[in-house]
């Protein structure tokens, strides 16, 4: 069983949904980013996503734009952030860790390497933004060979015609997106989320996650007990990049203060029995 | 080159909206099923005789299309002089610069304004670099009483401002965008984020044969009009085809639009020009397929200006139209077959045919056909008089004049 599927197995047994996080990798440098990624499991995170910087992250809002230039002025590629992945599993071997971003660093990389790399790394799974179904041979049979989940967005505008044919294409977990937007730009309503899940449940087994527009340790708890989990990336994101100088360079308490508000997060989430 | 060439180079793309391995739809989920939806409408317009005979009496009436073909005898004659005896081909100019606007963005916005309205879309959004397409998008509409918001870099906002008080003219709000050098792949970075946004009731009218599939085959098409006219008027004047094209390339919409009808014609030869900066040897160009690499951006795969480790690269040109690192996925695929050439002219050479093309012709020409008429300033003296050229004279350089005034140090 794969790391993803036996956190979510035990989660359900546990009775409570995931929080997933997600943070930038190398923001706002690698040995910052490194001592945060090691606290998150201790903090509460059950799946940890890493962004993958890149210059055009057309799905992002402003605060993870202002991450990824953080993390790519302090060296952010694509080899080092398999490199912080490696010094994370160090420490841990039960935490799933995602990899998200977009396809032209994998693409620069080589799909074939990258996906072996990541999977030697101690990567669970992936979530290319921009590669829809439609392009799913780019990395598919590369992904499943490296035994590497591929995990697919679907969307409020993703139709009933279509959603089989996603869900068919996807494996670890639903990445549900609460709003039609870019992320950390609007909140999702409990009304949004109430009305997404019964539409997916029935085309899939796989545990649905959802974000874009959860901030709130409110927020979290409502997603992960409709949904098997919520992923809060925004939120974190501004939170570590208030707790920065002037110059945008990690201060003394940067790493708890983010830590600080995935404790917070994790606290809600927990306090309430999932629906599934 | 081994590998077999097409029967026909104007086959594609193919049902993935794929020219070989350029193009496609690299898109996030949220925008897949309206991309899909966008291309289901432009497939039922192709067949749609309604529709066709609006957008052509739009061309006709409001564009004032066909452009003329002029031929430059002034320039051709200058060129001569500097030429071997025998030498130095004669130079048409298609003048698209003459459509209603200034450019030829007009063509395909008016077909995709329309399809816009077909799809029950309420409001429009567009990118701009040099602002002309904000301007052409902007004015229909302006004509069609539709809502518009123009996204364009904050640097180009600066050395655009005659087409941004234009636009404003005409009802549409431009916001500036500044992440990144605040230039054009950035404004489209920012209208697809908008779009994701604003789905349900927005259309978002991409100015070149870049972005997603259907968007580099549909602006093609609305734009081989430039094509199709030159080829017939070129019958009238010589009684043959011409021996060469030229035409800039930023995304590359007004040359697909002149090459395009002209794929199949071996005897035609094509030259695509990309943007040479400050130089191609320099990291201040914008010559994506002379330097530049194949990767994913902006929905498709396509030559990009990219760092080893697929990081995008920031062009630069004095021309706001062409300062962009990609280049539309067919002009990808017709470089790697080799059927049209694609090389560089730098700013110091668009500036020198820019005052040129002035005084000789009386045509003040945009900085992104100055690039393509400083490439038939190199090579037009090079090749037999009784050869034939036609370059696009794609727009207008009114829009320019406080850059170029700028760079030779006028004081306006």
């Amino acid at each position: 069983m794969s790391r993803i599927a036996a956190r979510f197995a035990a989660l359900k047994h546990e009775g409570r949904g995931a929080l997933v996080t997600y943070l930038s990798g190398y923001d706002p440098d690698p040995a910052t980013s490194l001592a945060i990624l090691r606290g998150l499991p201790g903090a509460g995170a059950d799946v940890i996503e890493v962004g993958v910087p890149f210059t055009d992250p057309m799905a992002d809002g402003p605060s993870i734009q202002r991450a990824g230039l953080r993390a790519l002025k302090a060296g952010a590629t694509l080899d080092g952030v398999l490199a912080l992945v490696r010094d994370f599993r160090k420490e841990n071997a039960a935490t799933p860790v995602v990899l998200m971003g977009y396809y032209n660093p994998i693409l620069s990389y080589g799909v074939d390497a990258f996906c072996n790399d990541a999977a030697a790394s101690g990567v669970d799974g992936l979530i290319v933004v921009d590669v829809p179904p439609e392009e799913a041979d780019e990395i598919e049979p590369q992904a499943k060979a490296n035994g590497l989940d591929l995990i697919r967005l679907v969307a409020p505008t993703t139709d009933d015609a279509r959603l089989p044919r996603v869900l068919a294409a996807t494996t670890g977990f639903v990445y549900y997106v609460a709003i039609t937007g870019i992320t950390g730009t609007r909140s999702a309503t409990t009304a949004d989320l109430a009305a997404a899940l019964p539409r997916i449940r029935p085309h899939t087994d796989l545990p649905v996650c959802v974000g874009f527009g959860i901030r709130t340790p409110e927020q979290a708890a409502e997603a992960a007990r409709i949904a098997d989990g919520a992923v809060v990336g925004t939120a974190l994101v501004d939170a570590l990049a208030a707790s920065l100088d002037a110059e945008g360079r990690a201060k003394p308490d940067t790493v708890r203060k983010v830590l600080d508000q995935v404790r917070a997060l994790a606290e809600a989430v927990r306090g309430v029995p999932s629906a599934a | 080159m081994n590998k077999p060439l097409p029967n026909s180079f104007r086959q594609g793309p193919d049902a993935r909206g794929r020219f070989g391995q350029f193009g496609g739809r690299f898109v996030a989920e949220t925008l897949m099923p309206l991309i899909l939806e966008v291309e289901q409408a432009y497939e039922a317009s192709k067949t749609d005789t309604a529709f066709q005979a609006e957008w052509r009496r739009l061309l006709t009436h409001y564009v004032g299309r066909p452009s003329p073909l002029w031929y430059a005898d002034r320039l051709t004659t200058h060129l001569r002089k500097g030429a071997a005896p025998g030498m130095g081909a004669k130079v048409y100019f298609k003048r698209d610069e003459l459509n209603h606007t200034g450019a030829h963005k007009i063509n395909a916005v008016l077909g995709q304004i329309l399809l816009a309205k077909k799809m029950g879309k309420t409001r429009i959004i567009a990118e701009t670099g040099a602002g002309q397409h904000g301007v052409a998008t902007a004015t229909a509409c302006a004509l069609f009483d539709l809502p518009c918001t123009v996204f364009m870099g904050a640097t180009d906002v600066e050395r655009q401002q005659p087409n941004v008080f234009r636009m404003k003219l005409l009802g549409a709000e431009v916001v500036p965008v500044t992440s990144g050098a605040a230039t054009l792949k950035d404004a489209m970075n920012e209208a697809l984020r908008h779009w994701v946004a604003n789905v349900e009731d927005t259309y978002y009218c991409i100015g070149t044969v870049a972005g997603p599939h259907p968007y580099p085959a549909m602006v093609r098409d609305f734009q081989s009009v430039i094509g199709e006219e030159t080829r017939g008027q070129m019958m009238a004047a010589e009684g043959r085809l011409p021996d060469a094209l030229v035409a800039a390339i930023g995304g590359g919409s007004n040359a697909m639009g002149l090459f395009y009808p002209f794929l199949d014609d071996e005897q035609v030869a094509m030259y695509g020009v990309e943007a040479a900066g400050k130089g191609v040897e320099t990291h201040e160009h914008a010559a994506s397929l002379t330097k530049g690499r194949p990767g994913v951006l902006h929905g498709n795969r396509t030559y990009l200006l990219q760092d080893e480790a697929g990081q995008i690269l920031e062009a630069h040109s004095i021309s706001a139209g062409l300062d962009y690192p990609g280049v539309g996925p067919e002009h990808s695929w017709l470089h790697e077959l080799g059927r049209v050439n694609y090389v560089h002219a730098t700013d110091d050479e668009a500036l020198a045919a820019f005052q040129l093309c002035s005084k000789l012709e009386g045509i003040i020409p945009a900085l992104e056909p100055a690039h393509a008429l400083a490439y038939v300033i190199r090579q037009a003296p090079l090749m037999p008089a009784d050869r034939i050229v036609v370059m696009n004279m794609c727009g207008r350089g009114d829009k320019d004049i406080f850059t170029v005034a700028r760079h030779l140090g006028v004081q306006l």
